[in-house]
């Protein structure tokens, strides 16, 4: 099982959590044509290896999160808020 | 074999015995047997048959690796196929039996397949697919079924129970800084040093004992152990077996909680399922002595060496009077000193010549002979035997019991679990362990240990080492070496029989012999994983834990490969089977999943509403009046709105409240249609679309206040819609000053709809001028009081094409609200209506909901263009018209009339065109209904190019599974009052 160190509630399980998807996709503007939303909807790589992820705490304090995994060993190195003002405040609370 | 009791060994108790029936007869056994052992005790040697070839099997062996006694415990609905005897503790009034043979097994009629071997040989089943040869006769799977039904039959093993499961079983959770699998000298001994530390530690022992392999030493007693461990704060769990190692030391564990009692407490669980949190696992699993493959290896009376000194000391059995020992190692020779001190004939064939070992001389020893073939059926008469060099039948022993050690494994299967492969040791001949980063360690003989000292001082190596690694304390510590025999072992894995049909067993439960191998090596069949899945071999539920090194070492030979080159196969949870039943826990029946209602949930049914699930909701279905059916019921339900006034519980839809001073701007990205202009006091139906343009869901947005909105969301997607905004604002908008909050639980709403639903709503207000058609026209909204002093948000929606309402109170007044309202509607001669009128009503009118947005459709195919703003982007805006959604040939939402209007239709009907009914058809319907208003059946759904295709041809509605079949007309899905003119009266 994934445990999962959520920067509100704690280590807690994956159960708790759902996965969002790619954490490096730059969603384009609104307005942006066809061929860029495309490229960012429907290309994933498939990554061996840590890659960035969103999970969302679905069933604890509903953070979205950025999460360093190791698709091999799901291994997880970083957990951190999506929301860059959320992510000032952890760091700020270390 | 003759078996028999021995006054002074054991440790069961001979004040207690208890009376077990095998096969319908009556025993006696004691407290603190296993079925097997009592089974021993009473001279049984034959207790099940094999899986193929239905030969004769008895007890191989003294745990979880036992793969001969298998056999049915419990009758009626507790019946349990497929037990070990060796690990199922006798209890009084238990009832056994054997299985897979009749009229039983002792004598059973299937034995002639033990004759027809060579039609069953290994890739038999796979074979039948392709036909009978020469000519592949009946190639194809219609042959493959008939004669499914009668392998299947004829193979297997025992069956289950076919009734409700009368037991219930429970899901538990615990973390510790250690857990400790397994209670042997080394697991001990790790678990007193982590505790002695501080540590938080739980020990696990799948056994009814502490004690690991020192429960076969005559002076072994578990009970002062237990009390000293457990004075130091240690949790021991027995009966619990750990099944399988997850992510980030996660453990499962199996607590049989009352497997060893006839009637259990009814406040019990039978099983619990652990999931364990740790921060360090150590793993002392012990390790398990294997057999050697040689003709006719399986007879009853064969047994591995250590499984007849766990006999004699813990359960006083003497497995055999004249007992030879064959052995490649030096394990064996404690066994046959005790044996024949115990007063059996004992003597050793070793494999190997020159070896030194110390013994009290009461046994032979056959240097430099191995076992060759056993003479016998249902029991052993003698053993022919040859000498290790040049194989063949040198001389005969008469014996009653043969006893093997081909070597020992060590239990490394946790480890597995993990993807840890382990590695090849020459000098002992096994697997070991191989290190891993996590925080796993392994003690004891799962480490290749062989003698007790090493063992103990690895586990205090072992809890170092978890100390070390938590950062508690950075202390030296060292493994012993393993091995820890005086002689070195010498490699016995087959004795090859010379004659044609040898029956030499590698995997004795499926039947899987050294022949086997070889054919797999012949037609191909040579990766690891591919020769167990051509020959079944460690595929029964002993998952190979005896067999599996011998068969690598015959494909190995065959390749002129060693071992390790070969490969082994990967090990995977659960270590022993776990039922279905300890996997759901308590999530059957009404507890599978939650159980969702409204506030009104009671009033609803005291109002004598029938319930019907949606998703996770208990929805009012329809409300019969004396006898009415379904029909009946929503028929009457659906026309008193169109007349008079009916009132429905709306509670499940979701409900967001929006909040902050870019709302609006939000709003109008995430919904296809504008919302920048939307009026304080106004409501609009919106619709959202994915990032890749199909329709996610619709609903209302209420304007309450210049930066506040309430949304409401269908039912079924309320959740999503909720994770869907929060991830926009928190991943991709982030400069968006909004906050989303749901709010579904807070509000109950009930929709009031019909011509008089004003008046109704008149009396239940204080000030009725709030709601008139000035103040509140169609769309507004107005927070107001109902009567009471009762605050309420009240918007003019509709869903069923009429003048309407929607009213919220919180939910703690919802009661309140409906007595208030059902009075007042009752005057009018209104009604309650639940969900299958409220679905006659919107399909009347063409509205989609969760059978229509089925995740395939666009807003254009639902016929819902208008609501795509062709002034902003939001949402999907740009991929909307995107390549395949352009096309002119999608299914686009219509209306169905049957042709002859006396006829009916189903949802799931293929909508075709009138001589081309086959396959997907060129549309669906998706919703139908007996439409009251029209007073025939109505449905939606969807057909290539739309009504302007089809509004003059009439087309076939295909119904194959209900063998159905009529001819449609396409309308225009706004069946009733298509100008919307009633809602907005």
């Amino acid at each position: 099982m994934i445990r999962i160190n959520c920067p509100y509630c704690g280590e807690r399980d994956h159960s708790e959590f759902s996965y969002g998807g790619d954490a490096t996709i730059k969603y384009p503007s609104l307005d942006s044509s066809e061929k860029e939303w495309t490229e960012a909807i429907f290309f994933r790589k498939n990554i061996k290896g840590f890659q960035l992820e969103t999970w969302h705490h679905t069933n604890g304090c509903r953070m979205w999160l950025k999460i360093e995994r190791s698709t091999v060993t799901h291994e997880i190195r970083s957990v951190k808020p999506c929301h860059p003002d959320l992510q000032k405040v952890v760091e700020n609370n270390k | 074999m003759k078996t028999s009791r021995l006054k002074n060994y054991g440790k069961i108790n001979r004040d207690n015995d208890l009376s077990f029936t095998w096969d319908n007869k009556k025993y006696k056994g004691f407290k603190g047997d296993t079925l097997a052992s009592a089974l021993l005790a009473n001279n049984i040697g034959v207790v099940g048959r094999s899986f193929k070839y239905h030969r004769p099997r008895g007890i191989f062996s003294s745990g979880v690796e036992e793969s001969g006694a298998l056999v049915t415990v419990g009758s009626k609905d507790r019946r349990d196929p497929n037990v070990r005897a060796t690990t199922q503790e006798l209890y009084d009034g238990l009832k056994a039996s054997g299985q897979n043979a009749f009229p039983n097994v002792n004598f059973d009629l299937a034995g002639i397949n033990n004759y027809l071997g060579r039609f069953f040989a290994s890739g038999f089943y796979y074979k039948t697919f392709m036909g009978i040869p020469p000519f592949e006769w009946g190639k194809g799977t219609a042959i493959w079924m008939f004669f499914e039904k009668f392998i299947r039959k004829a193979a297997g093993m025992g069956s289950a129970s076919t009734l409700p499961d009368p037991d219930s079983y429970e899901h538990a959770h615990d973390f510790c800084d250690v857990i400790v699998v397994g209670s042997g000298p080394s697991g001990i001994a790790a678990a007193i040093e982590a505790a002695e530390k501080k540590l938080d530690v739980i020990l696990v022992e799948q056994d009814s004992l502490i004690g690991g392999d020192q429960l076969s030493e005559y002076e072994f007693d578990s009970s002062h152990i237990e009390n000293q461990i457990k004075n130091l704060g240690i949790k021991v769990m027995t009966r619990t077996t750990a099944f399988g190692l997850y992510d980030n030391c996660v453990v499962g564990l199996l607590e049989r909680v009352t497997d060893h009692l006839l009637l259990p407490d009814k406040t019990l669980p039978r099983q619990r399922f652990w999931t364990i949190r740790a921060k360090h696992i150590i793993v002392g699993a012990g390790a398990i002595e294997r057999h050697i493959a040689f003709n006719n290896n399986d007879i009853p009376g064969v047994m591995t060496v250590n499984a007849s000194k766990h006999y004699l000391n813990r359960y006083g059995v003497l497995t055999g009077k004249k007992i030879v020992i064959t052995a490649n190692n030096d394990s064996v020779y404690e066994t046959a000193e005790l044996l024949s001190e115990a007063g059996a004939n004992v003597t050793v064939l070793d494999s190997r010549t020159n070896f030194e070992i110390e013994t009290n001389k009461t046994f032979e020893i056959r240097r430099g002979y191995v076992p060759y073939n056993i003479n016998g059926s249902k029991k052993i008469d003698s053993l022919d035997i040859s000498k290790s060099k040049n194989i063949s039948k040198s001389e005969t022993i008469n014996c009653d019991q043969v006893l093997l050690s081909g070597g020992w494994s060590p239990a490394v299967h946790l480890l597995s679990h993990r993807g840890v492969k382990p590695k090849w040791d020459y000098e002992n001949a096994c697997f070991l362990p191989s290190d891993t980063k996590e925080n796993i360690t392994m003690i004891g003989s799962s480490r290749g240990l062989w003698n007790k000292n090493d063992c103990i001082a690895s586990g205090v190596a072992g809890a170092t080492d978890a100390l070390n690694r938590l950062g508690i304390s950075k202390t030296n510590y060292f493994f012993p070496k393993p091995g820890g025999w005086k002689n070195p072992i010498k490699p016995l894995y087959e004795v090859k029989y010379n004659k044609s049909r040898s029956k030499s067993f590698v995997d004795y439960q499926h039947d899987v012999t050294s022949d086997d191998v070889r054919l797999a090596h012949r037609e191909g069949f040579i990766s690891v994983e591919h020769l167990k899945r051509y020959t079944t071999l460690g595929m029964a539920n002993d998952q190979g834990k005896m067999g599996n090194i011998i068969g690598l070492s015959l494909m190995a030979d065959l390749l002129n490969k060693e071992i390790p080159e070969v490969g082994t196969t990967v090990f995977r949870p659960p270590y022993t089977p776990v039922s279905i039943g300890a996997l759901s826990g308590r999530n059957v029946g009404k507890h599978f999943r939650p159980l969702r209602v409204t506030p009104m949930h009671q009033w609803n049914i005291d109002h004598g509403a029938k319930m019907i699930e949606v998703g996770l909701y208990q929805r009012p279905w329809y409300y019969p009046k004396e006898n009415e059916t379904l029909s009946n019921s929503y028929i009457r339900e659906a026309t008193t709105v169109r007349k008079t006034v009916g009132i429905c519980d709306v509670t499940s839809l979701g409900k967001i409240a929006i909040q902050g001073p870019d709302s609006s701007e939000f709003l109008n990205r995430i919904y296809s249609n504008g919302f920048s202009k939307l009026k304080v006091g106004k409501a609009r139906y919106g619709i959202m679309l994915r990032d890749d343009g199909i329709v996610m869901d619709d609903g209302t947005s209420w304007r309450l206040a210049e930066n506040e909105y309430f949304m409401t969301t269908s039912t079924g997607e309320a959740a999503k819609v909720m994770s869907w905004l929060e991830e926009l604002l928190q991943t991709r908008w982030t400069n968006l000053n909004v906050n989303v909050t749901s709010v579904s639980e807070q509000w109950a709403g009930v929709s009031i709809a019909g011509p008089k639903s004003r008046e109704v709503l008149n009396n239940c207000v204080i000030d009725s001028s709030v709601i008139n058609n000035n103040n509140l026209p169609f769309m507004g909204v107005t927070s107001t009081f109902l009567k009471g002093k009762i605050p309420c948000r009240i918007a003019r929606i509709s869903f069923s094409g009429e003048l309407a309402f929607e009213v919220y109170v919180k939910s703690d007044f919802s009661n309140t609200m409906m007595d208030l309202l059902w009075e007042n509607a009752k005057k009018n001669d209104g009604c309650l209506y639940g969900l299958e009128a409220l679905g006659a009503l919107r399909v009347e009118k063409g509205h989609v909901t969760a059978a229509e947005l089925d995740g395939r459709v666009t807003i254009d195919d639902a016929g819902l263009s208008k609501m795509a703003s062709s002034k902003k982007s939001y949402i999907g805006s740009a991929m909307r018209k995107r390549g395949v959604l352009k096309n002119n040939d999608r299914e686009i939402l219509v209306g169905f009339f049957p042709a002859n209007l006396k006829e009916t239709f189903n949802a799931g009907t293929i909508v075709c065109e009138k001589h081309n009914i086959k396959g997907q058809g060129i549309g669906r319907i998706t919703s139908v209904t007996y439409s009251p208003e029209l007073g025939h059946w109505i449905g939606i759904g969807f057909v290539k190019g739309g009504l302007d295709r089809w509004k003059d041809t009439i087309l076939v509605g295909a119904d194959p599974v209900r063998n159905k079949q009529m001819n449609l007309k396409i309308v225009s899905p706004h069946m009733v009052d298509p100008k919307g003119e009633r809602m907005h009266a």
